[in-house]
């Protein structure tokens, strides 16, 4: 299906998401858009997908100009949209979340949907098993479920809001692959990604946008630098990481084990050293994601121990980590991070030092106008946190850091970010080290581990089977250890 | 608060109202009650004359006041169902001082500890429902509906027991305290400053708190995303026991009020519902402390209009009830209508 859209403007009160977009998407084909953090790309998505109703403008499917406001309406034209976090039962199985949306009526159609799931997922060489409870699936295979259920509700269009963040290259790869097969059957899709690499790799064309207008549009084969150009206006410095002499140990895990997350975390000797960034690589829910949260003391081991500068921590909650200096940010956004409904003043106010009973709002909002222009935030400070795109809600994230924290220990903390902002947000970061603070992140971008990390400790269903220095490995062979082939 | 939102949700209330009364008038047209005449009895009921005004304020002073109490439970996600129990504990606590007090001297100072006793019974009350909540992860909804049974069971013993009238036990109440235990109301529309003053009192120490201090801003980053609040450094357990005691608080204040300035004894309907149409008061007000009293004006007025509507028209008595509870719809209709709205407008959040 072709769709054409004109001319689409969208407005939150003075701020112009979407000033004036004009781009057609062609049958078969799978077009990319780019830009910059803020730029109005998911403003964009959201008004295709009906999940948003445009300011002005007109849509045309097929040269037929059309108006609808809800998903279903949309899903019921042939648009359907793969959210990032993907929207699913997660105590339900993989078959049920299938027939959400799709069966109706009394019968028991599990037999029928079944043999639908089995031949769809086969056709794209998707292993799901249909029984297994959705909370035990990674990111990368919830998102193989969704878009087997849009494709079985019969979408057409098939937009993608940053599918490549938090999957593995494997997955990737499938993912592509089963891109390429959809659209040589004549459907369209549109992909939204930060990820110049994966965006040159599987699009036949480009669409930039910047401030909420069209910057540029390419097809391929596309040159680097002037999609850069376009996107930023210059060419962002790529960041790196100049080796440092670590100091003594201030992190001690012996013998830990934990439940949680997806694989839990067992016998985990880890010792982190002051000065040092360690990246944390491996599958979402390896055991990565626990162990952050048992540093933080945000979860309790079940045995080991775990010593902070000397000190046994074992029993301690996070308050007590966070007074010795400790600082987690996490990577869902807007679920554990910040708070919806809340101004960024107001998140400002909540961690201000100097907890009186009165607040200071006048304190708090200079306090917020100063990191909104120290972090190039676009908004107010009265905007509210669900408001901000996506990567300025990660910028805010990381507007929060405290000054002289001894280890920070941050999920993803580039998420979502442009390239720009996230070699800026790593120069930022390295400094810190500078001052003998300890990162430990997590990051599903095996180039951005090694780009930033000094160390690199790579997890596998609950264990952490590699420790090595990054300038040791290559992300070929982090990419066998993470599928844990070592 | 902004002067254009404030503009916005008064436009909602406006076209709430509205509907609240299309929905009333087909109800009477449909039950063939003559329409004008009901509402002309309603005004009259309410505001016909400064004695009508009067039982009007009386009913709107304990509404306001446990309208206030639930914008801090509400500000932080509790639903405090139990504020009709924490009503009738304050107004327990306080008969219970009132008792000594019969044969004093210092009425005054008597009249002033109950207010007191109403606060810490109803705040009481409340931390129980809280307690369970935080401690056992007893839903407050179920708690606060179990612990009104218990509230409105001990009223009952005590008034059939140990408060018992010499002589008869009756649903009609205790015996009635002396004048000198009632609290000194104006001449003319016969209601009490202090009752007028706590709830003024109340509104604007809510709408203080809930602006200016810490404990308002932690109660909404713990209402909104207790997760994230926590890794903000606040705890949110304290936080949801403390907004139940100014629930509590204020709610106990009420039941206080109907104590030693409506019916001067305790009764069984000591809390006349206000509780539960509190909640209501603070929905349709948007959760707001400035509109939420203009609410409870409303209702006070509806329920004071209706009183005497199946005396006056010879309807059957259910009807006020009707009336009050097509309202109820209405309201949460628009309420629900109102929520697609905005959900419309911000576009529902993901990434
Ligand atoms: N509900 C909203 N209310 C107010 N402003 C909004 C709202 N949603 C988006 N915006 C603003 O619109 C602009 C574009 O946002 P959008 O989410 O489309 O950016 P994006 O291109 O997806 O960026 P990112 O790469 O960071 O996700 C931002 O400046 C954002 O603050
Ligand atoms: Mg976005």
């Amino acid at each position: 299906m072709r769709v054409e859209v004109h001319d689409i403007h969208k407005h939150y009160g003075p701020v112009r998401a979407n000033d004036g977009i004009t781009l057609t998407i062609e049958p078969g084909r799978i077009h990319g858009i780019l830009g910059e953090n803020g730029a109005g790309k998911t403003t964009l998505m959201k008004i295709l997908a009906g999940y948003t109703r445009k300011t002005s403008g007109y849509l045309c499917m097929d040269q037929v100009p059309v108006d609808y406001r809800t998903p279903t309406e949309a899903s019921q034209l042939g648009i359907g949209m793969l959210y990032q976090d993907p929207l699913d039962f997660p105590f339900l199985s993989v078959l049920e979340n299938f027939m959400i949306g799709q069966a109706v009526g009394l019968a028991n159609q599990k037999k029928y949907y079944r043999k639908k799931f089995d031949s769809l997922a086969a056709d794209f060489d998707f292993a799901l098993r249909p029984n297994v409870q959705v909370n035990r699936l990674t990111i990368g295979e919830r998102q193989q479920l969704e878009i087997l259920r849009l494709l079985s509700l019969g979408i057409q269009v098939l937009i993608l809001d940053e599918p490549t963040t938090g999957i593995t290259n494997v997955q990737k790869d499938y993912l592509f692959s089963a891109l390429k097969k959809m659209t040589s059957e004549g459907k369209s899709i549109i992909l939204v990604s930060h990820k110049l690499k994966d965006v040159e790799a599987v699009c036949n064309q480009l669409t930039v946008l910047r401030r909420g207008k069209v910057t540029g549009e390419m097809k391929a084969p596309f040159d680097t630098d002037i999609l850069l150009e376009m996107m930023f206006g210059q060419t962002p410095i790529p960041f790196n990481r100049c080796l440092q002499e670590s100091g003594r140990t201030i992190l001690e895990l012996d013998n830990v084990s934990a439940p949680g997350g997806r694989s839990g975390l067992s016998d985990c000797n880890i010792r982190i050293r002051q000065g040092e960034v360690v990246g944390l690589a491996g599958l979402e829910g390896s055991g990565q994601d626990v162990f952050l949260r048992i540093a933080a003391g945000l979860l309790r081991p079940a045995g080991g121990s775990v010593m902070l500068k000397d000190k046994r921590m074992n029993a301690k909650d996070y308050h007590c980590f966070k007074h010795s200096g400790v600082f987690f940010q996490p990577s869902s956004r807007l679920e554990e991070g910040l708070i919806s409904g809340c101004s960024v003043t107001e998140h400002f106010a909540l961690q201000s030092d100097h907890k009186k009973f009165v607040t200071k709002w006048s304190d708090a909002t200079s306090d917020a106008k100063k990191k909104m222009t120290e972090f190039r935030i676009i908004g107010r400070p009265d905007s509210l946190a669900e408001s901000l795109s996506g990567g300025n809600q990660q910028r805010l994230l990381l507007s929060f850091l405290p000054r002289n924290p001894l280890l920070l220990l941050l999920e993803n903390p580039t998420r979502g970010l442009d390239m720009e902002s996230s070699s800026w947000v790593w120069q930022h970061l390295h400094k810190y080290c500078s001052d003998n603070t300890t990162i430990v992140f997590s990051s599903s971008d095996l180039d951005e581990i090694i780009m930033a990390a000094d160390r690199v400790l790579v997890f596998f269903n609950g264990k952490m089977i590699k420790d090595t220095r990054t300038c040791e490995t290559s992300s070929y062979e982090l990419g066998l250890a993470i599928a844990g082939k070592r | 608060m902004k002067p254009k939102l404030l503009l916005r949700y008064s436009k909602e209330l406006i076209l709430t109202l509205a509907v609240v009364f299309l929905f009333t008038t087909i109800i009477l047209l449909v039950t063939g009650a003559p329409v004008l005449a009901v509402y002309y009895h309603i005004f009259k009921g309410s505001l016909g004359s400064w004695a009508k005004f009067g039982h009007v304020i009386k009913t709107w002073i304990p509404l306001t006041l446990c309208a206030c109490g639930l914008l801090y439970t509400f500000r932080i996600g509790l639903w405090n169902i139990g504020v009709e129990g924490q009503v009738m504990m304050g107004a327990i606590f306080a008969t219970a001082v009132l008792r000594f007090g019969v044969e004093s001297h210092f009425s005054e100072l008597y009249l002033f500890l109950s207010i007191l006793a109403g606060i810490a019974g109803g705040a009481i009350w409340a931390l129980i429902a809280g307690y369970l909540k935080t401690a056992g992860g007893v839903n407050e909804i179920f708690a606060g509906l179990g612990l009104n049974f218990v509230a409105q069971a001990i009223i009952l013993w005590l008034i059939f027991g140990p408060w018992k009238r010499p002589g008869i036990a009756s649903m009609s109440g205790t015996e009635l305290f002396p004048k000198a235990l009632w609290l000194p109301s104006t001449f003319l529309l016969r209601i009490s400053p202090i009752g007028i003053f706590s709830a003024f009192a109340a509104i604007i120490l809510t709408a203080l708190m809930l602006r200016y201090t810490r404990i308002g801003l932690c109660l909404k980053a713990v209402g909104n995303n207790p997760k994230a609040a926590y890794l903000f450094g606040v705890k949110p357990q304290p936080y949801m026991l403390l907004a139940m005691i100014f629930a509590g608080g204020f709610s106990g204040v009420a039941g206080c009020l109907q104590v030693t300035d409506v019916y001067h004894r305790l009764l069984p309907a000591i809390s006349s519902n206000y509780g539960y149409l509190a909640l209501l008061v603070v929905m349709l007000g948007n959760f707001n402390v400035w509109i939420s009293p203009a609410v409870a004006f409303f209702f006070a007025c509806l329920n004071i209009g209706s009183v005497q509507l199946p005396m006056m028209l010879q309807l059957d008595s259910s009807l006020s009830g009707v009336i009050q509870g097509a309202s109820v719809l209405a309201a949460l209709g628009m309420q629900a209508w109102r929520m697609r709205i905005r959900s419309n407008e911000v576009g529902a959040f993901y990434e």
